[in-house]
């Protein structure tokens, strides 16, 4: 019963830390399958956890400071689009530069505006998400196995967690079954069939920057609005980074996308978890180690020891239309 | 990149769109703090005033300009074959590694310059081992690099939070770095280069590894403009058909040129290790290798004008503290925002102004050549 308990502790803290990965991921995806590479998935959520703590905080209102997330993040997505579409210039550096200007800018302007060393005020509890108990929660935890795995697992998240893991067969749904899907693979693929077939690969695109930037903002103000009260600077931590690297490990697949961002969570819940614990057989291992390890099966993965992450044909590659 | 864009003579290539794109990105810089509230020209003033104000200012300045033409060399060397070596901050902290053995192996024993040479070998062989992987998993296995020196970065982050807390660090003692070196682990001072132009480097650690890094950047230069490896790398860089054409093995090229620039990224580490600090300490790379990318963005790859850009962004540096000296509100994190705009504008969108520029200068050839025309008549 003991071990059963800690099993549902952790995959409940697994779900937890997921949230912004799958997010981000499924965000990443959105532009990656387009043909557009974004390593500026870590800026983006940084911005929108900035925006919606510091929007939250002056207005009190949770669903405002939800908004300004998608909208900052939004604009962040427009201007790595104008570099990478418009502009044809190196998406990898436009993406660099993203992160850079913004992991600046929100110590600069949060020390400003509310001069707590780069925090924004802690939320109160009308500004920030509230978890959701799911009916008679209570009652039922006391059922044995069942009744923690209700009450626990899938009761008592935020609104923002069952979004997140909807959206996973939402995106499939868009990318598989929609015309606008159908296209925006295309493009990522081949877009000079799809330009010949008199479809704008530019305004293509940009949809899906704009989509990735959405994503990204719900991710943001999951940070800010639901996992802490407030946004803490440099709060995203490279989580942008895993959730790049949750995209490839998923090969840019919507399903596989959930379970490679539920295997990085359960890595970094197992991670603290295990924190100066001995293991039976190998011994006490390293956190550094279990923090270094979604890095290092990303990189296995790649080489092509774990089956093969083939990228989208045309990703990186800026479309010049034939005159 | 085929964009077909009208060839411009060479100043304004290399002089005229560079500074432009440069002014821009302090002019977006300009707004954040007038946003801040602050007055940017006072900032700017500041920023001057703290770079160069003094002999030890100087000092700081080129201290860090030291560290960023490592850095930047390393970035240069990767963009002339076409690979985007985003990795050098994970090179450069594991080739502190080599830096902390030579020290701590000979500094009790031995004076500064033999210790000195073997450390720049330590440096250059694990920062080389960092960039292998990437390089080599590109070249035979098809990974991409961006992601494989991304993703090394961060190990390269958790690998040495082991080894400074578990491994180099002395027993009994609670922070996680080395012990202090002993005068054979310290490089001495460039007193005598500003004394000559009557200044006084003071506390400042402008170091012998400045000389370093000009070798090294003449090096550079050789390796690509006069060397058939550079040739070869370029010519891989420019087109990668072309060059498997002309025979050139692309995959040995990847691995060599990766080992090339990890190895500069890691002497990036000899400056605050046996420079500053006289011990390895956690996070001692404090961003320098994507400062890097800046440096190589801005002088165009070439050595003469990664020296300037280093020296730039050495400017921000040591400029910055002062700012945020005077001015509270304007913390160090202004020169990360500065950086990603001088990465945005250098960088992604280079070609921003261009056909402005080019129209200017095809409208001006019209206009003379329509004065030739009508004196001729």
């Amino acid at each position: 019963m003991d071990f059963f308990h800690v099993l549902v502790v952790l995959l409940e803290s697994t779900i937890r830390v997921s949230v912004p990965l799958v997010f981000a991921a499924l965000a990443g995806l959105f532009t990656e399958r387009a043909g557009v590479f974004d390593i500026g998935l870590e800026g983006k959520m940084l911005g929108a956890a900035f925006a919606a703590g510091a929007a939250a905080a002056v207005t009190q209102s949770v669903w405002i400071g939800l908004i300004a997330a998608i909208l900052i993040s939004v604009a962040l997505s427009l201007v790595h689009g104008y570099a990478s579409i418009t502009q044809r210039g190196n998406q990898i550096v436009s993406g660099v530069a993203i992160n850079f200007i913004v992991a600046g800018s929100t110590v600069i302007l949060g020390e400003a505006w509310f001069r707590q060393g780069g925090r924004t005020p802690a939320l109160a509890e009308g500004a920030r998400f509230q978890t959701i108990s799911f009916p008679d929660a209570d009652m039922i935890r006391e059922v044995p196995l069942l009744g923690p795995i209700y009450a626990d697992l899938l009761s008592g998240h935020f609104l923002l967690t069952y979004l997140a893991f909807a959206m996973v067969p939402i995106s499939w749904w868009i990318l598989y079954r929609t015309r606008f899907g159908l296209r925006l693979r295309a493009v990522g693929e081949n877009p000079g069939a799809v330009d010949t077939a008199g479809i704008s690969v530019i305004w293509l695109r940009y949809r899906a920057v704009i989509c990735c930037g959405i994503l990204c903002g719900f991710a943001g103000a999951y940070l800010s609005l639901a996992m802490t009260a407030g946004f803490v600077k440099g709060m995203t931590a490279g989580k942008g980074y895993i959730a790049l690297a949750a995209l490839i490990f998923a090969k840019w697949r919507p399903k596989n996308v959930m379970f490679a961002c539920l295997l990085f969570g359960f890595l970094d819940a197992l991670a603290i978890r295990l924190q100066g614990t001995p293991l039976p057989l190998i011994g006490q291992v390293p956190v550094q180690f279990m923090q270094a390890l979604p890095y290092i099966l990303t990189v296995i993965l790649l080489a092509g020891f774990i089956g093969k992450a083939i990228p989208p044909k045309a990703g990186g590659v800026p479309y010049v239309k034939e005159r | 990149m085929s964009t077909p864009y009208a060839k411009l003579p060479g100043w304004v290539e290399y002089g005229l769109i560079p500074l432009i794109n440069l002014a821009v990105a302090f002019l977006v810089a300009g707004l954040v703090v007038l946003l801040v509230g602050e007055n940017p020209l006072e900032a700017a003033y500041h920023l001057i005033n703290g770079a160069f104000g003094r002999g030890e200012y100087i000092g700081f300045t080129l201290y860090y300009a030291t560290t960023f033409i490592f850095t930047g060399l390393a970035v240069a060397v990767a963009f002339h074959a076409g690979l985007f070596n985003i990795g050098g901050e994970g090179q450069a902290y594991v080739g502190g590694i080599g830096v902390a053995l030579a020290c701590l192996w000979l500094d009790q024993t031995m004076p500064w310059y033999v210790v000195f040479p073997l450390a720049i070998l330590g440096s250059v062989f694990f920062g080389a081992l960092w960039a292998f992987l990437p390089g080599w998993l590109q070249a035979k296995r098809g990974s991409h690099i961006v992601i494989t020196t991304i993703m090394f970065n961060f190990i390269a982050s958790s690998l040495m939070v082991y080894l400074l807390t578990r491994v180099l660090k002395p027993l009994g003692s609670m922070a996680p770095q080395t012990r202090t070196f002993a005068e054979g682990g310290q490089l001495p001072k460039l007193d005598w280069l500003l004394s000559i132009f009557g200044l006084d480097v003071g506390t400042a650690p402008f170091n012998i590894s400045f000389l370093l890094a000009l070798v090294a950047a003449f090096g550079v230069w050789a390796l690509i403009w006069r060397t058939r490896l550079g040739y070869e790398m370029r010519t891989m860089g420019h087109s990668p058909s072309a060059a498997r054409y002309a025979g050139i093995r692309e995959s040995r090229i990847t691995v060599i040129t990766m080992m090339i620039s990890g190895g500069l990224a890691g002497m990036m580490a000899l400056n605050p290790i046996m420079g500053e600090q006289f011990r390895m300490q956690l996070d001692f790379v404090q961003g320098a290798g994507f400062v890097g990318i800046a440096v190589a963005l801005m002088g165009r790859s070439h050595p003469g004008g990664i020296i300037p850009a280093a020296i730039l962004f050495g400017v921000l540096y040591q400029g910055g503290a002062e700012i945020a000296f005077e001015m509270p509100s304007i913390s160090r994190d202004m020169i990360v925002i500065i950086q990603g705009l001088v990465i945005l504008f250098a960088g992604a969108l280079e070609n921003m102004f261009r056909p402005a520029i080019a129209r200017a200068f095809a409208m001006r050839g019209q206009r003379a050549a329509a004065v030739v025309q009508t004196r001729g008549a």
